[in-house]
């Protein structure tokens, strides 16, 4: 069946067919490229010659624009990877299966890059790399869940039967990480409620805002062109190991 | 309900006779919780505040110790593709495995917890609200360890990623476990070390179900 005599599909049937996906997504892919840079251009400009310094932290108060973005996508991809196995699991979508594999190293780098900035901000303003905080202790525990999914990926060798299996266990995640989150902020308010830190506390004045915004939409426009562009390196990857099967039994025919 | 019993009996059968497995979850219980003076010396006080956190600690390794056995040797000779063809839902045979697992690895360390209490130098009320936070705490622990070891069981190496990928989902019971024995307000943490243990086994027989059945066809 050629696909002009196929029957009409809605867009959401036709992107099931990864070469479908591929052709329909690529003109995204420069557009994309090119709002990121540009968001980033506008971004940096600000974060650096643009806004003021901190009347305390003084110019490291410009790690935010970096650390702030970072720690807002470890969650945001978590979403996106919760959401993509509501779509393998439901309707099994074949793309929702691609989606979550090619988010899962960029979740976790994402969220490393949230804690290394993290702890670079917190050497000169609160003294230490690393504090059993809750906000650093519950994001801590998310790159381990994020590591152990990537882990669970490369395990096994059947990718299709392993997205289902994944699916299950990043929903289970997803239910248990705002427990997490609850339950270390309760563990850690209880031991030293003096230290813990309240992102809210100081108000923004709009010369800081606007960069932070910029900075924000940059990193989760990053985002979505890595993820756009793992997931047609997933499709072609996964093209190339079923041609390398076929012409593994095609030699022992 | 008959098949559900027979099922609880077959699995209960299998681990008494399996041979000396809870003699030695127990002995490994011990001896990790009687290692610590060595490493941290033999200070009473010190012990005594950490105490709780031994104890969780050393129940949380013997527990993963004890989950290969819970599907594995059905995922390899077979069974566990009948147990799926059964009338019984997958989910109540995940129930019962479930409930042996906890009889088998969690009630044995529970019983032992006094001897490594006294190691530990923990006294009188410490003491019962240790025993009162393992029996709340455990089940939560069977059941995560349930749905890791269902998502793994097609895996040939799943035995080492198991516990990684349990262990983030553990955190909660082991801060409302050492937080009942140890907080000011260890009637709270208490109640919901038995929340948590309610909800992990209520919703997790599904997600292994639906692990083991995705994983198989």
């Amino acid at each position: 069946m050629s696909l002009e005599t196929a029957p009409k599909l809605n867009w959401w049937n036709r992107i099931a067919n990864p070469g479908q996906f591929v052709i329909w997504t690529k003109p995204l892919l420069w557009p994309l490229v090119i709002l990121t840079t540009a968001l980033f251009a506008a971004g940096l400009y600000y974060a650096f010659f643009n806004s003021p310094e901190d009347y305390q932290m003084g110019d490291t108060v410009r790690i935010m624009y970096v650390h702030v973005p970072n720690a807002w996508l470890s969650q945001f991809v978590y979403g996106v990877m919760t959401i993509s196995a509501l779509g393998t699991l439901v309707w099994r979508h074949p793309m929702a299966d691609v989606s979550m594999k090619a988010a899962a190293p960029l979740g976790a780098l994402f969220t490393a890059l949230a804690l290394f900035t993290g702890s670079l901000w917190g050497r000169p303003t609160w003294g230490t790399f690393w504090e059993w905080d809750g906000r650093m202790t519950s994001t801590l525990v998310l790159l381990f869940i994020y590591l152990g999914l990537i882990a669970l990926w490369r395990a096994f060798d059947d990718q299709l039967r392993a997205a289902r299996v994944i699916a299950v266990f990043t929903l289970v995640g997803a239910i248990n990480i705002p427990i997490i989150k609850f339950s270390v902020d309760w563990w850690s308010t209880l031991h030293q409620p003096a230290s813990v830190f309240r992102p809210d506390g100081p108000r923004m004045p709009g010369s800081i805002l606007i960069p932070l915004f910029v900075m924000f939409f940059a990193f989760t426009f990053l985002f979505l062109t890595l993820h756009l562009k793992a997931m047609h390196t997933e499709v072609k990857r996964r093209r190339v190991m079923g041609l390398q099967r076929r012409m593994a039994q095609g030699g022992a025919a | 309900m008959t098949a559900f019993r027979a099922l609880l009996f077959r699995e209960l059968r299998l681990a008494l006779r399996g041979g000396g497995d809870m003699l030695t979850l127990v002995l490994f219980f011990v001896i990790v919780g009687a290692v610590v003076p060595f490493a941290v010396g033999p200070d009473r006080e010190l012990l005594a505040r950490i105490a709780p956190g031994i104890v969780w600690i050393a129940a949380f390794l013997a527990m993963l110790l004890g989950l290969d056995r819970l599907f594995r040797p059905d995922h390899e000779d077979g069974s566990l593709i009948l147990l799926r063809q059964a009338e019984l839902p997958l989910s109540m045979v995940i129930v019962a495995k479930l409930i042996v697992h906890w009889l088998v690895s969690a009630v044995p360390l529970i019983i032992a917890s006094p001897l490594l209490a006294v190691l530990l130098s923990m006294e009188g009320d410490a003491l019962w609200r240790t025993i009162v936070s393992l029996l709340l705490g455990t089940p939560a622990l069977a059941a995560f360890g349930a749905v890791g070891a269902a998502v793994t069981v097609s895996i040939r190496r799943g035995g080492l990623i198991a516990p990684i990928l349990i262990a983030p989902l553990s955190i909660p019971v082991l801060i409302f476990g050492t937080g009942s024995i140890t907080a000011t307000q260890s009637s709270a943490a208490m109640l919901f070390l038995a929340a948590l243990s309610l909800m992990a086994l209520a919703l997790s027989p599904f997600a292994a179900a639906l692990a083991i059945s995705s994983a198989e066809d």
